[in-house]
């Protein structure tokens, strides 16, 4: 219980202080999974969409493959690019390695099977509605494809923040292609895991208020962002 | 823009549909020239709607052959356009669905605007044109639908029971929408179980009933005399099934 309290109170501190240590991770933090959520939005909205509405041999296969992945286990993610990234293996010669680069990869890779899942759900329910007015209209398979993304933008941001909460949320894959390094690459999750591992309870749990506080203010922004515009637009 | 090759006539030849183990259309032949405005009248669940998206293309017969005078492929679809029951409008602007038919059809952006809003101002949707197209009133979300069709310029316009849903004020506006496209020269094709709108916007009728078209005749002809006891039991009200 003493842990708790102080716990609050130190999360208090360091949202007051803001401790220049504690400012560089949070700002690392947000950095790679802004970028892993943004690459895997890039692709997986198109490649979600493209499930949804076109037939081409292996469809079923890649739809249950998504689906299943939205529940990867992050270290074993996390250990398939390290193995990629080591010096031995394929993409050995970037050195990307222990950098946020190999981070946001990682991320990306445990991100994008959930984008891509729940985009093609909520592509496939639009197209429903929409199928008959837009071969009506004579809307291309692209065409088609592009406007219902857009139709679908609000629906679609649910997914991107499911996206987002299981990025800033992971421990084990940014761990284990990350390393840790202070200074370079510690984000908030692999912070809390060291501190927990010293016995700094509190301080460990205070930083994961200060993490919970800050998914929380991003969901916030994203869906105020979304109900300023949506009344103009349905 | 070139001179268009003329899509209609559009052919029927034996056409049958099949649903679920039923024959809902049934060797149904006839022919569609530009010029009248017909009016395939008859009662709920005669094959109306099914009939039209046939025409359209929205559906493929399951015997007989439809066809076009233009060969597949020369523009056919972007020269027809159909207005639903329940129009389907984009999450987006009033003017932003009358423009999207024209952006599909690669109509550069700088002649959009002046084309939309021109029929944004025919539709009586000119005030509206920056508001959510799906907060409109049925009516007029019914009239966005038109301006969204008319702005394509289509040869042909398919209707399907344009104005069930709408209330008179709003029936006769579209109505009027209906007659404004029909003077700039599109044929018109639509459904109606209404009997009085039938009167009112029909040359001629093409009456359905159980999935066989039985008559076809000029309107005041049809009107005034029948010849098959269906269509007498319907013009006189009575359920004819």
């Amino acid at each position: 219980m003493n842990d708790i309290t102080a716990a609050f109170g130190m999360a208090f501190a360091m949202l007051l202080d803001l401790d220049r240590d504690l400012i560089e991770i949070v700002g690392l933090s947000l950095r790679v999974s802004f970028l892993a959520v943004g690459l895997a939005v890039l692709l997986g909205l198109p490649l979600g969409a493209a499930v949804a509405l076109y037939r081409f041999p292996g469809r079923t296969v890649l739809h249950a493959l998504l689906t299943a992945f939205m529940g990867l286990p992050p270290v074993v993610v996390g250990l398939v690019v390290y193995l990629l990234l080591s010096r031995a293996g394929p993409l050995g010669v970037l050195g990307l390695l222990f950098t946020p680069a190999a981070m946001i990869l990682a991320q990306c890779l445990l991100v994008l099977p959930i984008v891509a899942a729940l985009s093609a759900q909520i592509v496939a329910d639009l197209n429903r509605e929409y199928d008959e007015q837009l071969r009506s209209l004579a809307a291309g398979p692209g065409q088609r494809l592009v406007t219902l993304l857009w139709d679908g933008r609000f629906s679609l941001l649910t997914a991107i923040l499911a996206g987002f909460g299981r990025a800033i949320a992971e421990v084990g894959a940014v761990m284990i292609v990350g390393g840790n390094i202070a200074h370079s690459t510690r984000v908030m999750t692999t912070a809390i895991a060291l501190e927990t591992s010293k016995g700094n309870l509190a301080l460990a749990l205070g930083l994961g208020l200060v993490l919970i506080v800050l998914a929380l203010t991003v969901n916030l922004a994203v869906l105020a962002l979304r109900d300023a515009v949506r009344p103009s637009h349905g | 823009m070139a001179e268009r090759e003329a899509i209609l006539p559009l052919r029927l030849e034996g056409v049958c549909f099949d649903a679920g183990g039923k024959r809902l259309i049934e060797d149904v032949s006839f022919g569609l020239r530009a010029g009248k405005r017909s009016v395939i009248l008859g009662p709920n669940g005669a094959g109306k709607s099914l009939l039209l998206r046939l025409c359209h293309g929205l559906l493929s017969p399951s015997a007989g052959t439809i066809s076009w005078a233009a060969p597949e492929g020369a523009g056919r679809a972007h020269r027809q356009a159909m207005v639903f029951q329940r129009p389907v409008l984009l999450r987006r602007s009033a003017a932003a669905n009358v423009a999207y038919p024209l952006r599909l059809r690669g109509v550069p952006a700088r002649e959009r605007g002046a084309r939309v809003e021109e029929a944004l101002a025919r539709a009586g949707l000119g005030a509206k044109s920056k508001q959510a197209a799906r907060s409109l009133s049925g009516g007029e979300q019914q009239r966005l639908a038109m301006a969204r069709a008319w702005v394509m310029a289509p040869e042909v316009l398919f209707l399907d029971e344009p104005t069930a849903n709408l209330d008179p004020a709003a029936t006769r506006a579209i109505e009027t929408l209906i007659g404004d496209v029909h003077a700039s020269g599109a044929k018109i094709v639509m459904t109606t179980h209404d009997l009085g709108q039938a009167r009112r916007l029909a040359d001629e009728i093409l009456f359905l009933h159980r999935g066989r078209l039985l008559e076809r005749a000029e309107a005041a002809a049809f009107f005034s005399k029948p010849r098959t006891a269906e269509a007498s039991a319907f013009l006189k009200g009575d359920l004819a099934w």
